[in-house]
């Protein structure tokens, strides 16, 4: 029993993760190859799942609004990269998080003013409606799984892409050294707009996925923009393998830490204040986990210097 | 161009005059919106020491002005239930004397702000700001998943605490409590910056390496402006709950983080007086906006971003363009 329910736990830690990797990867990409603190990334998030339950109430193809989340998000990144954030690459830190701060806002009461206050739903499709057993006795969510294997799937894509493919060796050598290989020739200004596109699409993938699990609603992107920004931190700023690694690890925490803690705790003391204190302690815990690995590392897993 | 010190004499006036305009027209209103600015005023105050005069980007002072909040509610919360506040290691009973509240508030928004300072302090840069972003939000989580005090709903005091011999329920009273702690906030500040400690940490800003390289230990210099900073904002805090009389979760919110910063920038980055007028041009836009629309954030964050595109000296800068650090 124990072992079922936590393994089923490990798989939604591993789903969040997935979530959270989608999140900061781009983060990273953004922030290696620019040089760029965004927070305005949760703003993707909340775009494409907007976009995606736009399409989907349009044509109430599941397929087409995970499509329109990715398409919509890119193109609203594109724009604000070409209209705003550009001017910012140069300028300090301090500006450019007050200039995201200030797009949070433009962003959450425009689509607010458009779609209105009132949380939007997203409809599974029925292919993913229901559970699908797994070996011993585990039933799982199909449409959780269905997220997981999409999260890994991108991952290896990411990957292949930094790897393997000619944008990937200009946005390594972006992270390098930016004014070396804008004198090799390469448009810099467009590569900076393919790589936020790519985060911010991403961004937006991720929310519609989230969408269709949770509600589609203003403001639903910042509380994981936050949870994006420990696991870079952890990760360690610019690295998409530290993002990697660094999502599962606070997906997983935090799923196992709040479901398991207050049992935990039930051992050294009265069940009441085991629950209440299990689960605020359980709500800490990845904050706390941040503080041990800055202890250890201060530039994070997998940080350079 | 009109001097920063006229300007400031400027700001003076208009600060005793609101209030007496309130008690001619008989608009109590307008002097608990006024005090609200005070107090946001304050909490700034206390982050420009970190953020503008020594360039720590900390984007968790919430964390600060949150503590100095519910360190208020619990002790009045306590007094008003007549419940022992600790039986460990002496017994702590709660108060709601702002005399006792207030000390405490300053300490234990000092406390936090030193364990922040330290763990958050090891890092720089983004880092830093991330990383204070997250202690920050933790608190928030913890408030909101902590059911003693109320949890997400909060926690009321129905009665403002008292000082002796005053009415503190009287919105004039409490305006000039308010404004004489926002006196002592910024002449702390003017005497800190002046001082060569204050020299040690605008160095700082302006050069961590050299400072080092004098033999200054960089990290207790910006470790113990974290720290005042920090106590200001808490006692800030203290106060907002007083003038609120309810104290939630939101003011430990991210966002409360980003208005904080908000005030200091429109108003101007390291000057005295920048956060209080930021803080100012805030509740005026909030009410006056907010009056025809629902979205005067849209707004807001237009005017944010213009400000940062084209004017980055703030408000106080449109008026005396003194060279900022």
């Amino acid at each position: 029993m124990t072992f079922i329910l936590f393994f089923e736990q490990l798989l939604n830690g591993m789903q969040f993760g997935i979530m959270l990797f989608l999140m900061s990867a781009g983060l990273t990409l953004i922030f290696g190859v620019m040089g760029l603190i965004n927070l305005a990334h949760g703003s993707f998030y909340m775009i494409g799942a907007f976009c995606a339950a736009l399409i989907a109430g349009l044509t109430g193809s599941f397929w087409l609004a995970l499509l329109a989340s990715l398409i919509g998000a890119a193109i609203a990144g594109v724009l604000i990269e070409i209209i705003i954030i550009r001017r910012l690459y140069r300028r300090d830190h301090l500006d450019q998080v007050l200039a995201t701060f200030a797009l949070i806002l433009l962003l959450s009461e425009g689509v607010r003013w458009i779609f209105g206050a009132f949380p939007l739903y997203l409809n599974i499709p029925n292919i993913l409606n229901g559970s699908i057993p797994l070996f011993f006795d585990i039933i799982y969510s199909k449409y959780r799984l269905f997220i997981i294997l999409i999260g890994f799937l991108i991952a290896a894509g990411l990957y292949l892409l930094i790897t393997k493919t000619r944008l990937g060796i200009r946005i390594r050598a972006g992270q390098n050294d930016r004014q070396m290989i804008s004198a090799l020739g390469v448009d810099i200004s467009k590569l900076y707009t393919i790589v936020f596109a790519i985060g911010a699409g991403l961004a937006g993938l991720a929310g519609a996925m989230i969408g269709a699990i949770q509600s589609v609603e203003v403001g639903m992107g910042e509380p994981i923009l936050i949870l994006a920004f420990v696991v870079i931190v952890i990760g360690g700023i610019g690295s998409i393998k530290g993002a990697f690694i660094g999502s599962i690890l606070v997906g997983v925490t935090d799923t196992i830490g709040r479901v398991f803690l207050p049992n935990f705790l039930k051992i050294f003391m009265e069940s009441a204040n085991a629950t209440s204190m299990g689960s605020s302690i359980g709500s800490m815990l990845i904050y706390i986990l941040m503080a041990l690995i800055l202890i250890m590392k201060p530039s994070g897993l997998f940080g350079k210097n | 161009m009109i001097s920063e010190h006229f300007f400031n004499k400027w700001i003076w006036s208009l600060l005793l005059i609101i209030p007496i305009c309130g008690l001619i027209f008989d608009e109590p209103y307008y002097i608990t919106l006024a005090t609200k600015v005070i107090i946001l005023g304050i909490a700034g105050v206390g982050l420009n020491l970190a953020l503008g005069y020594c360039g720590l980007i900390s984007f968790g002072h919430a964390a600060f002005f949150g503590v100095g909040g519910y360190v208020t509610a619990i002790m009045s919360y306590h007094a008003i239930n007549e419940e022992i506040l600790f039986n460990w290691p002496f017994d702590i009973f709660g108060s709601s004397e702002m005399l006792i509240i207030w000390p405490f508030a300053i300490f234990i928004s000092s406390f936090f702000s030193l364990i922040i300072g330290l763990l958050s302090l090891r890092t720089s840069g983004v880092y830093f700001i991330m990383i204070t972003l997250a202690f920050a939000q933790m608190l928030y989580f913890f408030s909101i998943s902590w059911p003693n005090y109320g949890g997400e709903d909060g926690l009321s005091i129905y009665m403002r605490n008292s000082l002796p011999m005053l009415n503190t329920m009287n919105p004039l009273t409490f305006y000039l409590i308010s404004l004489s702690w926002l006196l002592t906030s910024i002449y702390i500040s003017y005497k800190l910056i002046n001082s060569p400690f204050g020299m040690a940490f605008q160095a700082v800003k302006q050069n961590e390496e050299r400072v080092k390289s004098v033999g200054i230990e960089t990290f207790k210099v910006k470790l113990l402006v974290f720290v005042v900073s920090g106590a200001i904002t808490g006692l800030a805090g203290s106060l907002y709950t007083d003038l609120n009389r309810f104290v939630s979760p939101s003011v430990l919110d991210w966002q409360t983080s980003g208005e904080i910063m908000v005030f200091v920038i429109l108003g101007g980055i390291a000057r005295l007086y920048g956060p209080l007028v930021g803080a100012a041009f805030f509740i005026i836009l909030e009410q006056t906006l907010g009056a025809y629309t629902e979205n005067w954030q849209f707004w807001l964050g237009l005017i944010l971003i213009l400000e940062i595109l084209y004017a980055r000296t703030g408000i106080m800068g449109l008026f005396n363009k003194k060279k900022t650090i």
